[in-house]
């Protein structure tokens, strides 16, 4: 077999002759439904393919998108942002977290506000290179802010495993990880729930497997398919889904295959195991609580737990997005950013108001950069 | 925070459980904790914050360019032509 090279790959998933090519098979079947879909695109990166490369536009009239909640830094909720903004301003203390952490707004200021009021906060490439920062710094509390949906527990997990092991005495952990069924559940449950079928999320299903979608189709009936991040993924992936509903069918399918499997990685499962339970509620920027649906670390670690270990500093009061958003009509499928009054004039990527426009793969964020607001 | 491309493995450091890939040219070093699956020189990997998340099935890739490949092909001929036409007042072309 002749060797895959990467700009093959590239060639192939973004090759404009192909999408046309899918999109010209997309206009055939969706003729022949006899009802409007709304398809959600559970992940924020997903949102991006679709305005980025204008898939929104290639869309036949009756299919839509709706946004979904899948971005682990917009549905951060604002009291969680203060946590770690409180605790980089701790004396001694260096917080460390990833970059997409950085311009995020709580109700004090951003973590990039916090160093410039003298904190020591780092981003990491890598949850590993803390290792480093612990190391350098040994007269230093070093706080891992831990964010993300089941994409980046297992990288959390194993800097745990690291710091268990390896007996390193200066790294704490402020958990923040969240997880993608419960959040779904949530938005099917709505009454005003428009959503017909599901685009499941590319990284998160390649750690947990495509199985935790499964109640999604047995239980409410809606069809998923786990699609990739390139273009024709995402082209494919609906034309999967149309035919399944011109062909009356409920199906769970992966057309990431090439990178995701029904089980998923275990490995990665297991070790989240050993470190994470169920936290009982998570707040969500734009979704409100929402029980079980993020982790915290097991009580035998709770040694490690500078939520635990800072707890008398930390605020618990519960802080609301601006009352002009409506960023949580449109995570539940509800609004379109374009609806919104204060969407692209008060609300920007550089002045966000709501969750939907503090991270690049926000739904209002990719309008605001794709729709040339920019 | 999502995007992934997919990494080739260049080199393996078997203590440390690191790999060497190279990303579209860049060269960068990954951990190979989370991979449940035996990995070597020349497989392909998605790396996500610095851990191979697991190998990708290159001829899962191979079959997917392929499937694309035969809906150009079985495009009707005016299809087929309105896409080239298309293709070619494409400005990007070079």
């Amino acid at each position: 077999m002749e060797q895959l090279k990467l700009k093959d790959l590239y060639d192939g998933f973004r090759n404009p002759q192909t999408i046309k090519a899918l999109k010209r098979l997309l206009d055939k079947e969706a003729k022949k439904l006899n009802t409007k879909i709304n398809i959600m695109e559970v992940c924020g990166g997903h949102t991006h393919t679709i305005m980025k490369y204008g898939i929104n536009q290639l869309l036949p009239e009756n299919i839509e998108f709706i946004h979904g909640p899948g971005c682990p830094v917009c549905v951060m909720p604002k009291e969680r942002i203060d946590h770690a903004y409180l605790l980089s301003l701790q004396e001694n203390v260096i917080l460390v977290t990833l970059g997409d952490m950085i311009k995020v707004p709580g109700s004090r200021g951003s973590l990039q506000d916090a160093r410039s009021k003298g904190a020591d906060v780092r981003f990491v490439y890598s949850p590993l290179d803390t290792i480093k920062i612990a190391n350098e710094n040994k007269d230093k509390k070093i706080i891992f802010f831990a964010i993300g949906f089941e994409t980046t527990t297992p990288m959390t997990a194993a800097l745990l495993e690291h710091v268990i092991k390896n007996k390193i005495d200066n790294i704490y952990f402020h958990i923040n990880h969240i997880t993608v069924p419960e959040p779904m559940r949530v938005l099917l449950d709505n009454q005003d729930c428009k959503i017909d079928a599901f685009i499941g999320p590319s990284h998160v299903s390649v750690i947990t497997g495509s199985k935790i979608y499964e109640e999604f189709v047995t239980e409410y009936n809606k069809p998923v398919v786990v699609a990739g991040f390139e273009p024709v993924d995402v082209m494919q992936s609906i034309l999967s889904l149309v035919k399944q509903f011109n062909e009356n069918k409920c199906e769970l399918e992966i057309e990431y295959s090439r990178a995701v499997s029904y089980d998923g990685n275990l490995a990665a499962q297991k070790l989240n195991d050993k470190y994470f339970i169920k936290a009982e509620h998570f707040r969500w920027r734009g979704l409100g609580d929402i029980p079980n649906s993020a982790l915290k670390l097991k009580d035998e670690y709770a040694f490690l737990d500078a939520e635990l270990i800072y707890k008398d500093i930390l605020p618990n009061e519960e802080i609301d997005d601006h009352k002009l958003c409506i960023c949580g009509d449109i995570m539940r499928g509800v609004a379109k950013p374009n609806d919104c009054k204060v969407f692209g004039k008060a609300c920007k990527p550089s002045s966000p108001l709501g969750s939907c426009m503090v991270s690049s793969e926000g739904a209002c964020s990719a309008y605001y950069k794709y729709g040339n607001l920019l | 925070m999502c995007l992934s491309i997919p990494s080739k493995i260049t080199k393996i450091d078997k203590e440390n459980n690191i790999a060497t890939v190279d990303t579209m040219g860049v060269e960068r070093q990954a951990s190979l904790e989370l991979v449940d699956q035996a990995v070597e020189v020349g497989d392909y990997v998605l790396i996500h914050i610095g851990f191979a998340m697991n190998k990708i099935n290159e001829e899962d890739a191979l079959a997917s360019l392929e499937v694309y490949k035969e809906i150009i092909e079985k495009m009707e001929e005016d299809e087929r032509r309105q896409a080239i036409l298309e293709d070619e007042a494409c400005p990007n072309k070079a």
